[in-house]
């Protein structure tokens, strides 16, 4: 090799640069992170908003209990026990106060719903209205619970997603439940972590997805075969299939997956619901464990799998969310999936799906800009919502995270990239893989709450904002559960207990509520959508009847609108395909609307 | 993966001969059969995050290799080599973003050019570029192997393909001794931890690691050049991961190769230098 000396030296000062690259990169990043915990009136001037963990001068004091499977399983039962906590929120008696429903996971473990009594405290009612013992031996355990009122009768009804026979139960008119599950026609197993309702035919009746996780012939406390694990960590399509329930309306249910274009045996973990396309017709976005995502067109009576040629269905991951937001207020929804990342070991990255510039219709392509908004890297990140946290106008980010917190000090990592990474007839089989023997994987992590700039930029002020547990986070929920006209946050934890933060916004900050009731549409008016327009921008938001992961926010739709706004019109398309413009709503008000007949 | 596994090593016994696709001599066979890999693996699996990424990790190689070769070998060097270094660092490197694909590259054809002794580099280029990676860069650089699906067929095809070409270019003896000390050395983690043995023997499985044994451990720039010796340094290698994994190192074969490699290497080079020192005072008595 020739070359001068001074070639040489400068070759050399070169590759200390490349060297040293990484170190300043990482140096740069961890600058451009927010300050770290502040207290509430510096958070208040700061980003607008203080959230404030009051469960127990609430009156919950719930903790979530694991499911112990066949023992088997044993070796690694903190990762095949690893879920089931959940939250989703319902005004079951509608008296107009946001109320609470938790899953518990043990056998023999109660879920609890927590009555909203309207003056700050909540009373545990899930025992006398009959849907807190649900985890019956030869049952299952619950692992999630999503609303909707399935015969339009104006109460919400309950279906109970399990690992085990899954349960629908009738809303009595707020005073009980019964349990129709048999009536309704639903099967007798099914190991599913999501559930989601919408109407997909717009007949005015809601119909249900439901996506499984494990196979529906196995029975996780009597196995027959340790073969129960995924076949892959990244291509698995040995997982559970998937149902779509169509409401008949007498109170039965046909099973129409096949026949309508679902088939997948994915390991799905989440999905949600919205009209991406703008078609009236809403589209299933399921995230799979394992593998791809999977993006379902609806076309009002056949679905098309698009997540390929949409792009959101190209690099296999370990998708454990699925929410909706408009996070750039242009009238158009991103998606957000959860994913793994584990420095040094596995960086998968959160996706954030942004529909690409000039797309839209059936050519509508999506990109991941989970990197550019700052809402890539949230640990072993689970369930995540959108929400306007501080009623400044554009959509924030609460993501949970956290896989198992026990031993601080020893880490299952290496073994679980071991087993990861080999053939199939090895990793497909629980008794390959090594026992956890107390160890953790990616425990004691902390939240993300990333606050929207409104500029293509989120910023984590988790720490600066109150929100400092490290639980195992699972199931993340937003409400109003004070009629405050602010978003609160009710965190489900994987054997831990449930949080309740309750938020404080500067009130300068303006906001509006829309609470809409279907006639022709269905009652609980799931897929009626809201677009705002607003101080020149626009925001869309939909009813949903399920998002996240295993969590389901409440049914009012909440605009924070920043210090003095000029609402235009509030456009209200609702699923029956009714268009109704409210012009000039006045602000700082929750607007009842029922749908025009 | 290695830079050098089908550059021409040309030999008077090649020269002149019947020029097979499977020679010593054709310096695209290599470059050509991890393009298949690579193209196979993503048509049916997807494996690629981003056609981008890759592209711009051979990009860089490339335009390191010629850049540098100009500078300092006063000549356009052929592109094979860096074009392996890059589609190497498009799979091994796993990253969202897309700077780790550039530096990884740059990196590993820099330090062709200044980690040199007696005028030899010593360390396997990606193999330098990936450690170095994935030890200061942890936060955003991962080479987990789980990208080419978990299932029998993708590893046999490689397997097949890969022990032919290896067997060709006479450095099957590398990759057999490796995958023998491997399988020997996971009974004896097995033992030792209680941990199942398939467990142990999981990694190896997966198609990542074929990569990783017939085209990292075999490069001929960066092995020891008797056969005696190669066996040696790569049972030294299978030696070391199995400590680094006792250890609970997750990218133990990356770090092993990449501390006994050039330690073989700069011991040799010191033999040669002896032989030669000797052979001097013979010359001069």
């Amino acid at each position: 090799m020739s070359g001068s000396p001074i070639a040489r030296i400068l070759l050399l000062i070169f590759f200390l640069g490349l060297l040293a690259t990484p170190l300043i990169v990482k140096r740069y990043s961890a600058k451009s992170a927010a300050g770290q915990s502040g207290n509430e009136a510096a958070s208040l001037a700061r980003h607008g908003f203080y959230l404030k963990e009051v469960s127990s001068e609430a009156g919950i004091n719930f903790v979530h209990q694991a499911p112990a499977l066949d023992p088997q399983l044993n070796p690694i039962m903190p990762e095949v026990a690893s879920m089931g906590a959940s939250v989703s929120i319902v005004d079951f008696d509608r008296d107009g106060w946001p109320d609470i429903y938790v899953t518990n996971s043990a056998i023999g473990s109660k879920n609890c719903l927590f009555r909203n009594l309207g003056n700050g405290t909540f009373k545990e009612v899930a025992g006398e209205l009959g849907i807190a013992d649900v985890n019956q031996a030869g049952t299952g355990v619950s692992t999630g619970a999503v609303w909707g009122d399935y015969d339009n009768d104006g109460y919400e009804d309950l279906f109970l997603i399990k690992w085990g026979r899954p349960e629908l139960y009738h809303n009595d008119h707020g005073h009980g439940f019964t349990r129709v599950s048999e009536q309704a026609g639903l099967p007798p197993w099914i190991n599913a972590n999501t559930a989601v309702w919408f109407d997909y035919d717009g007949d005015g009746l809601l119909d249900l997805f439901v996506g499984g996780y494990y196979a529906s012939d196995i029975d996780l406390w009597h196995l027959t075969t340790t073969r129960i694990m995924p076949d892959s960590f990244e291509y698995a399509k040995n997982g559970g299939r998937k149902y779509l329930f169509h409401n008949l309306g007498n109170g039965k249910f046909e099973e129409v997956s096949a026949k309508v274009g679902i088939n997948s045996n994915r390991w799905a973990l989440a999905a949600a619901v919205a009209d991406l396309r703008g078609t009236g017709h809403p589209d299933l976005f399921v995230a799979n464990d394992y593998g791809v995502s999977e993006l379902y067109f609806n076309d009002g009576a056949k679905f098309r799998e698009v997540g390929q040629q949409t792009g959101v269905g190209f690099a296999p991951k370990s998708g454990m969310n699925a929410a909706f937001g408009d996070i750039l207020n242009q009238g158009r929804y991103a998606v957000y999936v959860s994913n793994i990342s584990e420095d040094g070991i596995l960086i998968q990255g959160n996706n954030l799906w942004i529909p690409k510039d000039g797309t839209a219709g059936d050519a509508i392509r999506y990109e991941n800009l989970a990197r550019d908004f700052g809402v890539e890297l949230g640990g072993w990140s689970f369930g995540a919502q959108f929400g306007d946290l501080n009623n400044d106008g554009t959509l924030d980010l609460y993501l949970v995270n956290g896989y198992i917190s026990l031993d601080r000090n020893r880490s299952y990592w290496y073994d679980f990239s071991k087993v990861a990474g080999g053939n199939s007839t090895i990793i497909g089989d629980a008794k390959n893989w090594p026992a956890f023997e107390g160890r953790s994987l990616s425990g004691y992590q902390t939240k993300r709450v990333w606050l929207n700039d409104g500029a293509g930029k989120f910023i984590d002020v988790a720490q600066s904002v109150g929100v400092t547990d490290t639980y195992d986070g699972r199931s993340v929920a937003l409400a109003d559960l004070w009629n405050r006209g602010v978003l609160d946050v009710v965190v489900a934890n994987q054997k831990g207990p449930l949080l309740l933060y309750k938020n404080t916004v500067t009130p300068e900050n303006e906001w509006i509520e829309f609470q809409l009731e279907g006639v022709r549409s269905n009652r609980s008016a799931i897929g009626a959508e809201v677009t705002l327009f607003f101080n020149g921008q626009k925001q869309v938001q939909t009813v949903s009847g399920g998002s996240g992961f295993s969590a389901q926010n409440e049914r009012r739709l909440h605009f924070g609108l920043g210090k003095n706004p000029h609402v235009e019109k509030a456009v209200i398309r609702w699923p029956s395909g009714k268009i109704q413009t409210i012009e000039s709503p006045a602000v700082h008000q929750l607007l009842a609307i029922k749908e025009p007949a | 993966m290695s830079q050098q596994t089908a550059l021409p090593v040309m030999t008077p016994k090649a020269t002149g001969q019947r020029k097979s696709l499977i020679s010593l001599d054709n310096r695209y066979l290599a470059p050509a059969f991890i393009t298949c890999i690579l193209l196979a693996g993503h048509l049916t699996f997807g494996i690629l995050e981003s056609y981008q990424k890759t592209l711009l990790a051979i990009v860089t190689s490339i335009g390191m290799e010629l850049m540098l070769g100009r500078i300092f070998f006063r000549k356009w060097l052929h592109p094979a080599s860096a074009y392996i270094t890059g589609i190497s660092v498009g799979i091994l490197v796993r990253s969202p973003a897309f700077w780790p694909y550039a530096l990884c590259s740059a990196i590993s054809i820099t330090s062709k050019y200044v980690l040199r002794v007696k005028d030899r580099h010593i360390w396997n280029p990606s193999n330098f570029g990936i450690s170095v990676m994935l030890f200061l860069a942890a936060g955003t650089v991962a080479s987990l192997s789980i990208q080419w699906g978990n299932y029998l067929w993708p590893m046999l095809v490689i397997w097949g393909l890969g022990s032919v070409i290896i067997a060709r270019l006479h450095r099957f003896h590398i990759t057999g001794i490796y995958v023998a000390s491997f399988i020997a050395f996971a009974f004896v983690r097995s033992w030792m931890t209680g941990s199942p043995w398939l467990a142990e023997v999981a990694p190896i499985t997966g198609p990542m690691y074929q990569l990783f044994i017939f085209f990292m451990i075999t490069d001929p720039k960066t092995t020891v050049r008797t056969k005696r010796g190669q066996c040696i340094v790569v049972f030294l290698v299978a030696l070391l991961e199995m400590v680094l994994r006792l250890g609970q190192v997750v990218y133990a074969p990356f770090y092993a190769l990449f501390i006994v490699g050039p330690a073989a290497m700069l011991v040799e080079i010191w033999l040669d230098s002896r032989r030669a020192l000797s052979a001097k005072v013979v010359a001069a008595q």
